[in-house]
């Protein structure tokens, strides 16, 4: 449509200085996680070596690193599937206009815009008032479901608008019920944007600050445990914390992906898998 | 038949609704109840109180606090704008195979994927007294000695905030513009309009609902930030999520609920008003 003239390739340049901005910094401290023993947070490097991914399980050097990192994890799958089944299920009902719908809508809005300090002072208030502690597996769970759940219903949104409803009839007029139709048919069909929604509600909540500070109670979450370094830490370790999490955040991203081109892939060599199930 | 469909429906939002009411609607309450008790040292005291709220406006630090954090987010959004926009151009508009354009799409988003205090500490190499930048800037000879603004600055404070909120500005500006009938940027052409007029007159207007979608976020998200400011400011900087935290830390709750309360209205506010500019729900 536009020829490739001057302002073509100012904006790539503009593109590729702007990507170099994202991903400069990421790059930069994974090289300098690879620190010697004697480097220190900045370069030159002085050698290369793991010590300070080492230095990190250690626990008497960065505090609790590998509990905070598994609390991350389960607290992560379990918001993940949380959210995949809670917004999936929601998005069926708004197909339908029901009363109180609207109010539903402004409230995961509301959800979206309430700065996140709001929501963590709010129930970690709420359950000092109660006089219950407060939990990563509790309280911090559902703050981490006011931010994930959102998002998930706002996706389901736009992928029942382009979801054609023919399949659905077709399916009711062969004889299947309504579960059938959603196992057999929508779920099939829909598969790869649970995946995204999946993949939005672990990473939102593996990397949660704000909403886990006055929830998560006496265990930490990584994001906590990682401010908490931010502090205290002068040395590479933090570096290598860096890029043990952001490699994590990456390997879930591939996954995903990976999974979304392989139903791809299945559906261009079989048509859909609608259906084919028993 | 009719009642059991309606039943269905309800059971099926239930559970959304549930947890909206109990960990949003219930724990913003308890912040409005609690920003009206009284405390003391120790404890919390049912009460109704208008105190807080007086100690909290009447303060100057509150005013010139509120007036920092306005001044971040002004200074933010127009900087995501800017830049949000210039590359959801080139995305929607220069990029044409549809391939290419969901990778180098993804490559903007795949950051906001990963931690954002990690993403703040990768600064520190780059804009470090002996960092990326002082080094390279004293080796081609344009400064002499270390710039001392660099890091743990408003400068680094903002810089951080572009670097982890444009993305918010990408996506929705993107998405507008792909709806964007290619017919009418060739009528518009046709008519005889220059690529920038092209730009102000049709694309623009067209974008409107991205572009507030986009502020909505950026604005809301800087308001209430108090991570960025802390790290990258280096302590230096206030902002009002990092005094309801001093409050908190100080075991004033009724203190911090107060200063929630503030914020939270003039949130509501700002985003009232972007609101009157696009019917979100129509754009999904």
């Amino acid at each position: 449509m536009h020829r490739r003239g001057p302002a073509f390739w100012l904006l790539t340049g503009f593109f590729a200085l702007f990507v170099l901005f994202l991903y400069g910094p990421t790059i930069t401290i994974t090289i300098l996680s690879f620190q010697g023993p004697s480097g220190g947070l900045t370069f030159p490097m002085r050698g290369v070596s793991l010590h300070w991914f080492g230095n990190l399980f250690e626990k008497q050097m960065v505090g609790d690193f590998s509990g905070s990192f598994q609390r991350s994890i389960v607290l992560g799958l379990v918001t993940m599937v949380v959210t995949v089944l809670v917004s999936f299920s929601a998005g069926l009902a708004f197909r339908k206009r029901f009363r109180g719908s609207a109010a539903i809508f402004y409230l995961a809005i509301a959800s979206l815009i309430v700065p996140s300090i709001l929501i963590s002072l709010g129930i970690g208030l709420l359950f000092r008032v109660m006089g219950v502690d407060t939990a990563w597996y509790s309280s911090a769970f559902g703050a981490h479901l006011t931010w994930t759940l959102p998002f998930g219903l706002l996706i389901m949104f736009a992928v029942f608008n382009r979801f054609d409803r023919r399949y659905e009839e077709a399916a009711r007029d062969l004889g299947a019920t309504s579960w059938q139709t959603v196992k057999h048919v929508i779920v099939p069909i829909l598969l790869p944007s649970l995946i995204g929604v999946g993949l939005f509600g672990f990473t939102l909540s593996y990397d949660e600050f704000a909403r886990s500070l006055y929830t998560a109670g006496t265990f930490n979450t990584l994001p906590l445990e990682i401010y908490g370094m931010t502090t205290n830490v002068t040395t590479p370790v933090l570096y290598a914390l860096g890029t043990v999490t952001t490699g994590l955040s990456f390997l879930v991203i591939a996954l995903a992906l990976v999974s979304t081109i392989i139903v791809r892939r299945r559906r261009e060599r079989h048509g859909s898998d609608a259906g084919k199930a028993a | 038949m009719r009642r059991v469909d309606a039943w269905v429906t309800y059971l099926q939002v239930a559970p959304l609704s549930l947890v909206f009411l109990l960990f949003l609607v219930v724990p913003i309450a308890t912040i409005v109840v609690v920003s009206f008790f009284d405390y003391s040292t120790t404890q919390i005291i049912p009460a109704f109180l208008l105190q807080n709220y007086e100690e909290l406006l009447l303060s100057p630090v509150t005013w010139q606090t509120y007036l920092q954090t306005l001044e971040f987010t002004v200074i933010t959004w127009a900087l995501t704008l800017a830049i949000g926009f210039t590359i959801a151009y080139y995305l929607a508009f220069y990029v044409r195979s549809a391939t290419w354009q969901t990778v180098l799409f993804l490559v903007c988003t795949i950051p906001f994927w990963t931690s954002n205090i990690i993403r703040m500490i990768s600064w520190i190499p780059f804009l470090g007294r002996n960092g990326l930048m002082n080094t390279a800037l004293l080796k081609m000879g344009l400064i002499h000695e270390p710039l001392e603004f660099l890091l743990f600055s408003d400068f680094s404070v903002v810089l951080a905030y572009v670097h982890l909120y444009t993305l918010f500005m990408v996506v929705p500006i993107f998405n507008s513009m792909m709806r964007i009938e290619r017919s009418l940027l060739e009528a518009a052409r046709d008519a005889g309009a220059s690529g920038w007029q092209t730009l102000w007159n049709v694309i623009l207007p067209l974008c409107k609902p991205g572009i507030a979608i986009g502020s909505i976020f950026v604005v809301t998200i800087v308001m209430g930030d108090f991570v960025t400011v802390r790290l990258m400011s280096g302590g230096q900087t206030a902002s009002v999520g990092l005094m309801m935290m001093n409050a908190m830390s100080l075991l004033q709750y009724p203190a911090a609920a107060a200063n929630a309360v503030v914020l939270l209205l003039l949130v509501l506010l700002t985003v009232g008003v972007m609101m009157r500019l696009v019917d979100i729900r129509k754009e999904l």
